[in-house]
């Protein structure tokens, strides 16, 4: 953003005259028409708009089921089985939601694994990142307690182990997890004021996005290479190229996620939450949603209440200070022959504890657990900063456009790459 | 996420983009506008879920009659019951008051149809079409002026019935006569008689 | 262009070695699946499974009239009113038939106008009356144990395959695409345990007032055998067998829990040609777009 300029001429004389006032179709022609978009993007670099998609839709669908649902210990479960069996289209707003909840979190997961894959979370895009983590921790927030609402037996013991958690923290823990409550234990209390979070946790997440998006386009895109842009050859403007690419992605993305909401809606929840919540029965086997079995498999690997707390969230909190943790002065993976390893490693360590997560607490699996979660620390604390410091990067292409046409490329592109390093 | 704007219309100063369009757009816009036209479609359907879930549920509908027991009313009275979340108003007119809706020429009416709900439109205002055959003491309406929706006065003793001994609605001030129609006021229509029937000599059915 | 090509030939030769793979894996596996305490659950054929599954409204109404003459006497379905049973995609009985049996259940009234409250016969649109009036009296009457509601049973049960981690990819493949979305682990959770009663092992110790059933878990349950050869006459020509009244009122469950279903599968396919379409198209305008710039 900081040097590219709009280049917008308004058409007629009303667009003129509202360009003298309020710069907003220059500013939109600017950020989202021809913006510089590199022009090696893979399709891992789509998610982003696949998120912008999802969170409407979680808000437009979210909208019109709170028209239905009573948010009381009373009635909540019946009124989420009266619109699955009598609002008009209601069983397709409902799965549309609860599926696209899980959606929303496998999009943010790859996005987030594109990131540390490509580098994005280093300089310039620091902020953009940590930004990226609050967006992440607010979207759990608002998960957590949407899971709430069903007001089914995993609802309710998800919610009363969760908020448990706080009962860890020494001398106000329990005036903490009371103060959640609004009750002394989990009640329809509890149940009103997670919907009223919840209904307002999106908005907060959309103006964090907003926050996102201008730090990215401060400092532009990353890229496959982790080469800044650096000429006119390396960028394409981003209508109609990336826009285009990323409306094939979403279709695509559209489809898998069609096909949960029509053929297996129920295949991300778990049964015991088409039983309706009882203070006095406690599941066999309490697992939260998907996409928090990794860090539920840390919670239970750690023996100490308060230590798997910490480690818990601290899982989630090293985030914000990984772009100085790693040492390294390249960006891609890709030209990181010793740390590419490292970071497929990690990877198959947060599936392995999302597997993990969802089975017993019990015999080897705990020790897995335990295993696992070392790793996922040490990647961040030992393997990041140290291997940034002893491995050699494998050769680089000097620009994107010369990563992309292959060889040497143009003497003036390589001229031009050189000058920009050195600025 | 996909923008009015036409592939072809933006004329970025890359060297990239420029190159580009020797490549013979129109083939390439028709594929763009195809694709982007269908797109809209499916945009414009997936929205009727969200307009369709707003209307009355299944569970709602299924709350369609009311049955009413009318033995105690006695001539001259009046009760008023809830149907469909409406007011319905339920009046045991004495003799002078069926006369005088009898009495009434149709000419005179500002509004000529029966308004009868198992009726046709074209059916006349009479006193006949908007009640029952053998029962034509009871007058079933539902009790909503027809200009906006105000309660209109009448079924207490005490109320004013307006000028002409039927309703008289105090918010805009429209006079309904002994048989429900429209006589003075802003009004446009006679007060609606709902679908109902009785079931036995002192029963009706609504809805 | 060439390398277009290539990469065209080392996808199809990823995807025939998936192929490949995925057979390999089935073959690996047994048909049938283990529950907690060994005794096998199998995945029976249902009607209504699969991508263009629908009910077979004969079996909802055979499986209606088990439920009704067996089940109801101690299980409730509470999220179901009368006029479910009248509805497209489901049972679908005459409304007047159903009308006539609403009439047989006493629903209490609004209170009259001596403030006393009586009862008056059920109409279409009330609920299925629950056969207690609470918990309390439910659990009296049932040594203690609680007849769970059945309106919501097959989409409450389930079970989990055993498998060594290594194949979970696998059975997420089988589940959620090649099986047409599996949503029917709660049928076959409920057929299989409604064919498991029969005489403990030697060695096992019943609990007061508690039947052996193999998959249930713990296989004591406080539910005797409900269902017995000629327990219920068929009017229709069905054998009146033990299988049959299992399957049939399994059937009425699965539609009882998920009355859309059929709305939901054929509005499914429609969204999914669509998206197809919508997918070729997109992916023809950016090649299109993109035909020049090398990326």
């Amino acid at each position: 953003m900081s040097d590219h300029e709009s280049n917008y001429t308004p058409k007629g004389a009303f667009a003129k005259w509202m360009d003298d006032r309020l710069p907003l179709m220059r500013m939109m022609h600017g950020q989202f028409v021809d913006f510089p978009t590199p022009r090696n993007l893979n399709y891992m670099w789509t998610f982003g708009g696949i998120l912008m998609v999802m969170l409407v839709a979680q808000i437009a669908s979210g909208l019109v089921l709170s028209m239905h649902f009573q948010p009381s210990a009373a009635a909540a479960f019946d009124s989420v089985e009266a619109i699955r069996r009598d609002v008009n289209y209601g069983w397709l707003l409902r799965n549309i939601h609860a599926v696209g909840a899980s959606m929303f979190f496998l999009a943010v997961y790859l996005h987030m694994a594109r990131g540390l894959y490509y580098g994005s979370y280093k300089a310039p895009r620091e902020i953009l990142w940590i930004l990226g983590v609050i967006i992440f921790l607010l979207m759990m927030a608002t998960g957590f307690m949407g899971y709430a609402l069903v007001w089914g037996q995993m609802s309710f013991w998800g919610v009363t182990v969760i908020t448990n958690l706080f009962s860890a923290i020494p001398i106000v823990g329990e005036a903490i997890r009371t103060w959640l409550w609004g009750d002394f234990a989990v009640s329809g209390v509890t149940l009103n004021r997670f919907f009223s979070l919840h209904f307002l946790l999106p908005f907060v997440i959309a103006g964090v996005v907003i926050l996102h998006i201008w730090a990215l386009h401060v400092v532009g895109q990353n890229n496959p290479t982790g080469i800044e842009i650096k000429t006119k050859s390396d960028s394409v403007p981003m209508l109609p190229f990336a826009i285009m690419k990323d409306a094939f992605a979403m279709a695509v993305f559209m489809v898998l996620y069609a096909w949960f909401v029509f053929f297996a809606p129920d295949y991300l929840g778990h049964p015991d939450n088409y039983i309706e919540a009882n203070p006095l029965s406690t599941p066999a086997h309490i697992v939260p949603e998907w996409y928090f079995l990794p860090f539920y498999a840390i919670l239970r690997a750690i023996p100490n209440k308060l230590g798997g707390v910490l480690a818990m969230f601290g899982s989630i909190a090293i985030l914000t200070i990984i772009p100085w943790l790693d040492t390294s002065n390249i960006r891609s993976a890709k030209y990181r022959p010793m740390f590419k390893w490292f970071l497929w490693a990690f990877f198959f360590t947060v599936v392995a504890l999302g597997y993990l997560g969802g089975k017993p607490a019990e015999g080897s699996y705990v020790l897995w657990a335990r295993v696992f979660t070392a790793y996922y620390f040490a990647f961040f604390c030992l393997i990041m900063p140290i291997v940034g410091l002893i491995e050699t990067p494998s050769k680089m292409p000097r620009s994107i456009t010369d990563a992309v046409l292959g060889g040497g490329g143009s003497m003036a592109g390589a001229a031009a790459a050189a000058a920009a390093e050195k600025r | 996420m996909a923008s009015g704007t036409k592939a072809s219309d933006t004329k970025p100063d890359h060297g990239i983009g420029a190159a580009h369009d020797e490549h013979g757009p129109s083939r390439r816009d028709f594929i763009t506008t195809a694709a982007l036209g269908w797109a809209s479609v499916g945009g414009a359907l997936a929205l009727w879920p969200f307009i369709q879930q707003m209307n009355p549920d299944a569970s709602t509908q299924a709350l369609a009659s009311t049955e009413v027991d009318l033995a105690p009313v006695k001539e001259g009275q009046a009760i008023t019951v809830l149907w469909r979340g409406k007011p319905v108003f339920i009046r045991n007119r004495s003799k002078a008051e069926v006369e005088a809706a009898k009495a009434v020429s149709i000419s005179d009416l500002s509004d000529r149809s029966a308004r009868n709900d198992l009726m046709p439109d074209s059916a006349a205002a009479s006193d006949q079409n908007r009640t029952k055959k053998d029962n034509e003491n009871w007058l079933v309406l539902v009790g909503i002026c027809t200009h906006l929706g105000c309660i209109p006065k009448g079924q207490g003793l005490s109320d004013q019935r307006g000028d002409f001994g039927g309703y008289f609605c105090p918010c805009h001030g429209s006079h309904y006569d002994t048989s429900g129609r429209i006589r003075k006021g802003p009004a446009p229509r006679n007060l609606e008689v709902p679908p109902y029937e009785f079931v036995s000599a002192t029963k009706i059915k609504i809805g | 262009m060439i390398t277009s090509a290539l990469k065209t030939q080392s996808l199809a030769r990823m995807a025939l070695l998936a192929c490949g793979l995925a057979v390999g894996a089935a073959s690996m596996l047994a048909p049938a699946r283990a529950s907690e305490g060994g005794a096998a659950i199998h995945e029976e054929h249902w009607t209504f499974g699969g991508v263009r599954g629908g009910f077979d409204q004969a079996q909802l109404q055979r499986g209606f009239q088990v439920y009704k003459e067996v089940c109801s006497t101690c299980h409730s379905v509470r999220q179901l009113s009368f006029r479910n049973l009248v509805q497209k995609g489901g049972p679908a009985f005459p409304e007047d038939g159903v009308k006539a049996l609403a009439a047989t259940f006493k629903v209490p009234d609004l209170p009259n106008d001596q403030g006393k409250v009586l009862k008056r016969p059920a109409r279409l649109s009330d609920r299925i009356p629950n056969p207690f009036d609470n918990e309390q009296q439910a659990r009296s009457a049932n040594n203690g144990a609680l007849p769970p509601d059945l309106s919501l049973i097959a989409r409450a049960r389930g079970f989990e395959v055993e498998k060594p981690f290594y194949m979970v990819p696998w059975h997420m493949l089988k589940d959620v695409v090649l099986s047409g979305g599996y949503q029917e682990a709660g049928a076959d959770y409920l057929y299989a345990l409604l064919m498991a009663y029969g005489e403990a092992p030697k060695d096992m110790k019943l609990g007061d007032g508690m039947y052996y059933n193999a998959v249930y878990a713990g296989h004591q349950i406080g539910m005797p055998a409900p269902l017995a050869d000629g327990r219920v006459k068929y009017t229709d020509g069905t054998p009146a067998t033990t299988a049959n009244y299992a399957r049939d009122v399994t059937a009425f469950l699965a539609w009882a829990a998920d009355p859309k279903l059929e709305e939901r599968k054929r509005l499914g396919l429609l969204v999914m040609f669509y998206l197809a379409i919508l997918s070729m198209l997109l992916y023809a305008a950016k090649r299109y777009i993109w035909a020049d710039v090398p990326h």
